[in-house]
């Protein structure tokens, strides 16, 4: 934790370390000024911080602890050292899982991306309603679990109003959920369905933030809305879209509830996304410490993913003024 | 001097936070309260009843019942354990009990003088874990049977005599294969049997899915399998090698999901365990017939419109009819708050006198002999035959009963098989593939 301080730092060299080499953020006498600021910050700060160590710092540390050992959560847990690793890297499952995962968030991250700009352009270079924006929002205050179930039983093969609708129409029942290769798609969209309203609100926000005068400018010079969407909202719009995608992939990549609902990894382990892997073997099987090892596998993963889209899409900087 | 205050204050709010949680975990089970679980809704009335009898005998202790949904049931129950939130006393699956056996959440029950030959046969030794200790007392029990739509038959022809005497076998289906391709009808209305039959769009199948079956396939391929000599483990109980990779299983699965291929049984994509299972299946006409076990008797025959039929399942190649005979029991949790009220509730539950309470309700077969008897006279009041059920646990010349498999891992059994079983039946995978499932359960049984 770093504690804020309201002093500009000074450029006073520090003991045996050279100026050219360091660029102290607080003096020692910006410090000791800010040492009354500073008791008062970490009172402000505390109540965050306990839920940090308590909810995330804590259990972080103990599940990478966790595994190294096997442990079935009734009975101590027992060091087996990089046991559960090699396994992992043995496990075809896991693979699988991996590759089942990451389908998932390329359809899911990919459709949802596109379909929210395309949303949020036309909230604001169409319509000023509130309602509008508003209807667009509505799936989103449903529960996943809810949206999951509502969506297991229209798309039903036999008994589902969408499948009778397509049965109407005289073509074949199609077995969204119950076929191997349908079912991720399926669910990858169940969840853009549900999110796309959000994630549109959020970059149209960040839209609000591109002065309306660039867009007049270049009007005035007679570009289209289409040159104007490739040249003016893209390029000013990225920090935001950065963002919101970071969000979204992790968020992607914990997909859960929906396939916990609609085909619980099924079928033959076709939506067997990583997320369900882990809980199955923790809270089916019982092996909590190959269910940590697996969790501590996709936390890399998440970590790593997050990191390239930062450097990758410049996140912290903006082109605006 | 403020922030001391505030970290002390933090402090406190934790303390009373942890306190309370604690707290939650023991309440209401202390005193003369005993906590009781169990799955089956239509249940819930009958042990009610045995509670208020109970605690008529046993003043001073009150039975404080919970239901809750099949899948719910064990979410909760697993996560009672490690809360330390845990009933005293819950409803047992045969399914469950290698696991709990091995996470050691069971107290045994050798004190209470259960007696195996009090209950019908195998219902009592199943509840003796590995070590030698009982852990369930024997509660009731169901075996499978044929429900089939009696309008769907009678215009196929069938009769309920001709459907109790089918026969099966793994090379052209016998008998019972030409009876469910004869209740087939194609969306033109051409059988299953018949020229020109088009097996992509039919409108009702002869035969339910209910899945891949995972390891059990209690309701799906479980009776033909042992009508063929097949048996699922080397041991009678707490086997260490599963034979899914016997030959003679695989011939079996090959042909009962290639009905599937035929188009005499619905798709794997036609089952959904939570909108599409069997029952719904025949109750919205989509299928003629479907295996399913006793537990189901009353909501077959009290679905609206529907008039079933019941017939014993087929005679397979060894000339025996065979259905499992599963069995549930009462179990006492090791960490029940109320362990004395328990034992005497648990007692209770294996009784005659509470199993012919319960059996008068006609929803399930009691374990005691007298209990199931009080049942089969409970559904005959309601003009229920239960014959195909009955017959196959007093007639052994020409039946076999066999029990659910009961070893160690019993979750990693099914996480391994619950894929497989589908992807061989949804997929076409081949059904060698299971050799290689075989082998990795039986490494883990190995451990």
């Amino acid at each position: 934790m770093t504690v804020a301080s309201s002093s500009p730092p000074s450029r006073l060299p520090l003991d045996g370390v050279t100026e050219a080499r360091t660029k102290p953020r607080t003096s020692r006498a910006g410090a000791r000024e800010g040492r009354g600021d500073g008791r008062l910050a970490a009172v402000f700060v505390a109540p965050a911080m306990l839920g940090f160590v308590v909810f995330l710092l804590w259990p972080t540390l103990r599940g990478i602890y966790l595994s190294f050992t096997r442990f079935n959560l009734l009975t101590p847990a027992e060091w087996v050292g990089l046991d559960n690793y090699v396994r992992m890297v043995h496990d075809p499952i896991f693979w699988d899982s991996m590759k089942v995962t990451v389908e998932y968030v390329l359809i899911n991250i990919g459709v949802q991306t596109v379909s929210a700009l395309a949303i949020a352009v036309l909230l604001q270079r169409l319509t000023q309603s509130a309602v509008l924006r508003g209807i667009v929002l509505t799936p989103y205050l449903m529960s996943n679990v809810v949206a999951g179930i509502v969506w297991l039983w229209i798309l039903d093969t036999q008994l589902g109003i969408g499948n009778e609708i397509i049965a109407g129409l005289g073509l074949d029942r199609v077995p969204f959920l119950a076929d191997e290769t349908w079912a991720i798609p399926t669910i990858a969209l169940i969840n853009v369905w549900r999110h796309v309203g959000y994630t549109a609100l959020l970059l149209f926000a960040g839209l609000q933030a591109i002065p309306n005068d660039m867009y007049e400018a270049a009007k005035v010079d007679g570009a289209s809305e289409w040159r104007m969407f490739w040249r003016i909202t893209m390029p000013l719009l990225r920090p935001v879209l950065a963002v919101v995608l970071i969000m979204t992939v992790i968020g992607s990549f914990q997909v859960f509830d929906t396939v916990a609902v609609a085909t619980q990894g099924g079928p033959a382990n076709a939506t067997n996304v990583l997320q369900y892997y882990i809980y199955g073997s923790a809270f089916g099987r019982f092996q909590f410490g190959y269910a940590s090892a697996m969790s501590v596998a996709l936390l890399v993963v998440l970590s790593a993913i997050t990191f390239l889209q930062y450097r990758l899409t410049r996140a912290g900087q903006s082109d605006l003024g | 001097m403020r922030f001391r205050t505030v970290t002390a204050m933090t402090g406190a709010l934790a303390l009373s936070l942890v306190a309370g949680c604690a707290q939650g975990g023991t309440a209401g089970a202390g005193g003369g309260t005993v906590t009781y679980w169990l799955w089956d809704a239509n249940q819930l009335p009958a042990y009610q009843a045995c509670a208020k009898d109970f605690e008529k005998e046993n003043p001073g202790l009150d039975v404080k019942i919970s239901q809750m949904g099949w899948d719910d049931y064990w979410t909760k129950l697993t996560a009672s354990f490690i809360a330390g939130t845990q009933p005293d006393v819950f409803t047992d699956h045969i399914q469950k009990f290698g696991q709990f056996a091995d996470l050691k959440v069971l107290e045994p029950l050798d004190d209470l003088g259960i007696d195996d030959s009090a209950y019908q046969p195998g219902l009592g030794a199943n509840w003796v874990g590995e070590d030698g200790h009982r852990y369930g007392s024997p509660k009731d029990w169901d075996t499978v049977a044929l429900f089939y739509n009696k309008k769907l038959a009678d215009a196929a022809g069938l009769t309920a005599q001709q459907l109790n005497d089918l026969s099966w076998n793994p090379k052209d289906g016998g008998t019972f294969e030409k009876a469910i391709a004869h209740l087939t009808v194609d969306t033109k209305g051409r059988r299953g049997d018949e020229p020109g039959f088009d097996k992509k769009h039919v409108k009702v199948y002869g035969l339910a899915t209910g899945g891949g079956g995972d390891g059990d396939g209690q309701t799906q391929w479980s009776n033909f399998a042992a009508s063929a000599g097949w048996t699922y483990t080397d041991k009678k109980r707490w086997g260490t090698k599963y034979q899914y990779d016997s030959t003679t299983f695989q011939s079996v699965i090959k042909w009962y999901f290639g009905l599937a291929k035929k188009g005499y049984m619905a798709p794997l994509t036609d089952y959904s365990g939570g909108a599409s299972p069997a029952n719904m299946q025949v109750a919205g006409g989509k299928a003629a017939a479907a295996f399913d076990g006793a537990w189901m008797i009353s909501t077959y025959y009290g679905t609206k419109g529907l008039k079933v039929g019941t017939a014993f399942t087929p005679v397979g190649p060894t000339g025996k009819r065979a259905t499992m005979m599963n069995g549930l029991a009462d179990s006492i949790t090791k960490n029940a708050h109320n362990k004395a009220g328990a034992k005497k509730w648990v007692k209770y539950l294996a009784s005659d006198a509470c199993q012919k309470t319960v059996g008068g309700y006609g929803i399930v077969f009691p374990a005691t002999p007298d209990g199931t008897n009080t049942a089969v006279a409970a559904y005959r009041k309601k003009g229920i035959d239960v014959t195909a059920f009955t017959k196959p646990v007093a007639d052994k010349k020409d039946f076999t009963t066999f029990s659910y498999p009961i070893t160690n891992y019993a979750a990693d059994v099914f996480a391994l098989m619950h894929p497989a079983m589908q992807a061989i039946y949804g997929n076409g995978k081949s059904v060698s593939s299971l050799d290689q499932t075989t082998d990795q359960i039986n490494l883990i049984l190995d451990q």
